[in-house]
């Protein structure tokens, strides 16, 4: 065996670890393609190139998220001895039985796989940036629908509220709020008291403006709701689940409320703009008419009539929440020292960049390639959302 | 036009004194003062020598007067310790207990002193501000006209080849936030070992090993092409991809507009017509967004500043959070507070004028 691998050797090698994910790609891709015409704005998509290709990088991150563990190499952690700061392709000495035999990506700072490092990172950061987005999208609909609807004192109040929180530089508030000192206070639990009731709230209320009239249906959807939205609220945001299944661990729920905290001002601001401006329109006028509640017009007739911008800027926030917890990782701020994500590995690679580029370069890319597929996406939707 | 000023500065006051209060609040949590004490005092204080401390050093008490006596709207406080000795907020080693002003805070000009640098708050901001105001000004210089061109460009003419190359562009540079184009440019350009200084330099086309320097620790004294040009492109890349999509934006609305169709069909020639009448009218929004940009270039700025070791104002907003320095914190917090505000008004009334189809109240 040669004792390193040339660039075309290694981007082979890793072309053939990714296999799994290839294969998930191609069943995607042809399934979608097969009944586009079915598939409402989803199968639109792949009319657009741009849409195409943007979908197809954020599926490659998705699904090497999700098999991530077919995909990497060596054990994210584990350090083999001789290769620190290796360049890509090295040859592990004396590799065990099981042990795969080369480093692709190189070497880090403490010898660890560069390669296995990225790929468990795409895991890391997948679990936390598109559900931190939708709490924030939760938070901001429920409050700018009826913002943006009514109007008056109440808008005026959370208007000022959500623009004291934008008017923060990003960075100054994740080093106010994400601290371990903070967490001795316990202010995260209090915050994500109050944000993580959002969705349960706007689930209930959804249900039962459609169905009031239905009482039976009614108490079940809410029901199922309520048990289910509590359940997952007291093991999220107290850690005191009676079962034991939600749990966050304490530097998560922070970095996980800090996040939503900082976006969902702009979705409160987003919403609110968009209802202020369908609120005119005629099937609102007939609803009224007709007698509906307020919040029956706002969740049954105006929500679905904003998708089309609201599920446009959701790709898009969920790559700037990427950024955001790149940045997070990059300051070191919440996240445990040896964890995989993409910020943190770049901020330790960054040391040594004049030398040993590769152990900051690759997770550069990645997170690069992962927002940038997601603008593309987002691209594509707006232009394929436009055309209805 | 003058009530809605006046409005716009009250509204302003009060969100400054929110948002001072919010920082003021979360910097002075009691776990903070008690790291600040064993900082201060000694690593091995009993808890109750910690309080002991805490309420000696003026820091007990209700977080409203103590906010008030820090923004200099109340009276400081003022102690006698165990040994006899007065103490207090306003008295420092060059005044006594009598000739002590009553009222010592960020409005009568003293922001505390602080504990990393070993001086005065103001002092130490006003040099870091300085630098980072030379960062700022080459990033607006790159920054502004760069986007401002992509985005006319792109937009004169929607759907045609340069449009989508330019907004490809765009959408790529968008996507790179600073701390991955810093990394990138610096593997790229500025390292000896890897990218295009190697090869360079064994062609001879350059004098030094690198094109660029990977740090701008020097640019503090000095600043140079060489030092400076990697951090001021880091955070340029970020903003030019936004500013240029509003500028494409506007500039295809105004491009569809009636009197830019009258004026082609009365025989201007495009370039004409593009210069003069859609230019002045497309560049109305990207002025809103390049001034609502600044909030945000402080953000650019801090990595930036952390990644290349340039001593300005974000390094300094990273040394103060990383060593529990509350009162430069509180000083940074200020500093930032007061450039995103004044940029909104600035934005408000410069769109105003800007716009004279906009009337107020």
């Amino acid at each position: 065996m040669e004792d390193l691998l040339s660039w075309g050797q290694i981007l082979g090698r890793m072309g053939s670890q990714f296999l799994p994910v290839w294969v998930a790609l191609v069943v995607t891709y042809s399934l979608s393609i097969t009944f586009k015409r079915r598939l409402g704005l989803y199968g639109k998509l792949f009319d657009s190139v741009v849409g195409m290709i943007g979908f197809g990088i954020v599926m490659f991150w998705v699904f090497t998220a999700l098999l991530a563990n077919m995909v990497i190499t060596h054990d994210p952690l584990a350090q083999l001895s001789g290769l620190k700061n290796a360049v890509p392709g090295t040859l592990v000495p004396n590799p065990g039985d099981g042990i795969y035999p080369y480093y692709l990506l190189g070497g880090d700072h403490l010898a660890r796989d560069v390669f296995s490092r990225m790929v468990m990172g795409a895991r890391s950061v997948l679990s936390i940036a598109p559900a931190a987005t939708a709490f924030a999208f939760m938070v901001g609909v429920t409050l700018g629908l009826p913002a943006g609807y009514f109007g008056g004192k109440f808008d005026t109040v959370l208007s000022f509220i959500a623009n004291l929180v934008l008017a923060f530089p990003v960075i100054l508030l994740f080093y106010l709020l994400v601290t371990p000192e903070i967490r001795v206070t316990g202010i995260p639990v209090y915050l994500a008291a109050v944000l993580f009731i959002f969705p349960i709230l706007f689930f209930s209320i959804l249900f039962n403006a459609r169905y009031f009239t239905n009482p039976p249906r009614r108490n079940l959807y809410v029901g199922i709701v309520l048990v289910i939205g509590f359940w997952a609220y007291s093991g999220l945001a107290f850690n005191m689940d009676p079962l034991g299944v939600w749990s966050m661990e304490p530097n998560l729920l922070n970095v996980f409320v800090s996040v939503v905290f900082v976006n969902s001002p702009t979705v409160f601001r987003i919403v609110r703009g968009i209802v202020m401006d369908l609120k005119a329109r005629d099937y609102v006028a007939a609803g009224q008419t007709r007698g509906e509640g307020p919040w029956y017009i706002m969740l049954w007739e105006i929500l679905p009539n904003a998708r089309g911008p609201l599920i446009v800027d959701f790709c898009l926030r969920i790559g700037y929440t990427t950024i955001l917890l790149g940045t997070l990782g990059f300051f070191g701020l919440g996240v445990s020292p040896d964890s995989p994500d993409w910020g943190s590995t770049i901020d330790d690679g960054r040391k040594l960049l004049n030398l040993v580029p590769h152990p900051a370069v690759v997770p550069a890319l990645a997170l690069m390639s992962l927002v940038l597929g997601l603008n593309l996406l987002a691209d594509g939707l707006r232009e394929e959302s436009l055309k209805d | 036009m003058l009530m809605f000023v006046v409005r716009r500065l009250g509204l302003m006051i009060l969100t400054a004194l929110a948002l001072t209060f919010i920082v003021f609040f979360l910097t002075n949590l009691r776990p903070n003062l008690e790291k600040l004490a064993r900082t201060e005092g000694s690593v091995r204080m009993s808890e109750e020598a910690v309080d002991q401390w805490i309420i000696q050093n003026g820091h007990g008490g209700s977080v409203f007067v103590r906010y008030g006596e820090w923004m200099g709207l109340m009276p400081g406080w003022v102690l006698t310790d165990e040994k006899g000795t007065v103490r207090g907020r306003c008295i420092t080693a060059t005044n006594t207990p009598e000739t002590a002003p009553r009222y010592c805070g960020v409005l009568q000009g003293d922001w505390g002193f602080s504990t990393f640098f070993k001086k005065p708050v103001l002092d130490s901001l006003g040099e870091k501000l300085a630098a980072t105001g030379w960062l700022m000004l080459a990033v607006m210089l790159v920054m502004v006209p760069a986007s401002l061109l992509i985005g006319v460009l792109s937009g004169m003419r929607e759907g045609s080849r340069t449009d989508r190359a330019l907004s490809t562009f765009s959408i790529a540079s968008t996507a790179t936030p600073e701390y991955v184009s810093g990394v990138i440019l610096v593997a790229l350009l500025a390292s000896p070992v890897v990218g295009l200084s190697p090869l360079l330099a064994s062609w001879g086309w350059i004098e030094g090993k690198t094109l660029f320097l990977g740090t701008a620790t020097s640019a503090i004294d000095d600043i140079t092409f060489w030092n400076f040009t990697l951090p001021v492109m880091t955070i340029a890349l970020y903003g030019i991809g936004y500013i240029a999509r509003m500028t494409r934006a506007s500039m295809t609305e105004v491009m569809t507009a009636q009197y830019i169709r009258t004026a082609r069909l009365k025989g201007v020639s495009f370039g004409a017509v593009v210069v003069k009448h859609a230019l002045r009218n497309a560049l109305i929004a990207p002025f809103t967004v390049i001034m609502l940009q600044f909030p945000w270039l402080l953000n650019g700025v801090v990595i930036v500043e952390t990644l290349f070791n340039y001593k300005g104002f974000g390094w300094t907003l990273v040394q103060a959070a990383g060593n529990n320095d509350i009162n430069l914190l509180l000083g940074c917090s200020v500093v930032a507070v007061f450039v995103v505000l004044v940029t909104q008004l600035i934005s408000d009334v410069g769109y105003v004028f800007l716009n004279p189809r906009i009337r107020l109240s």
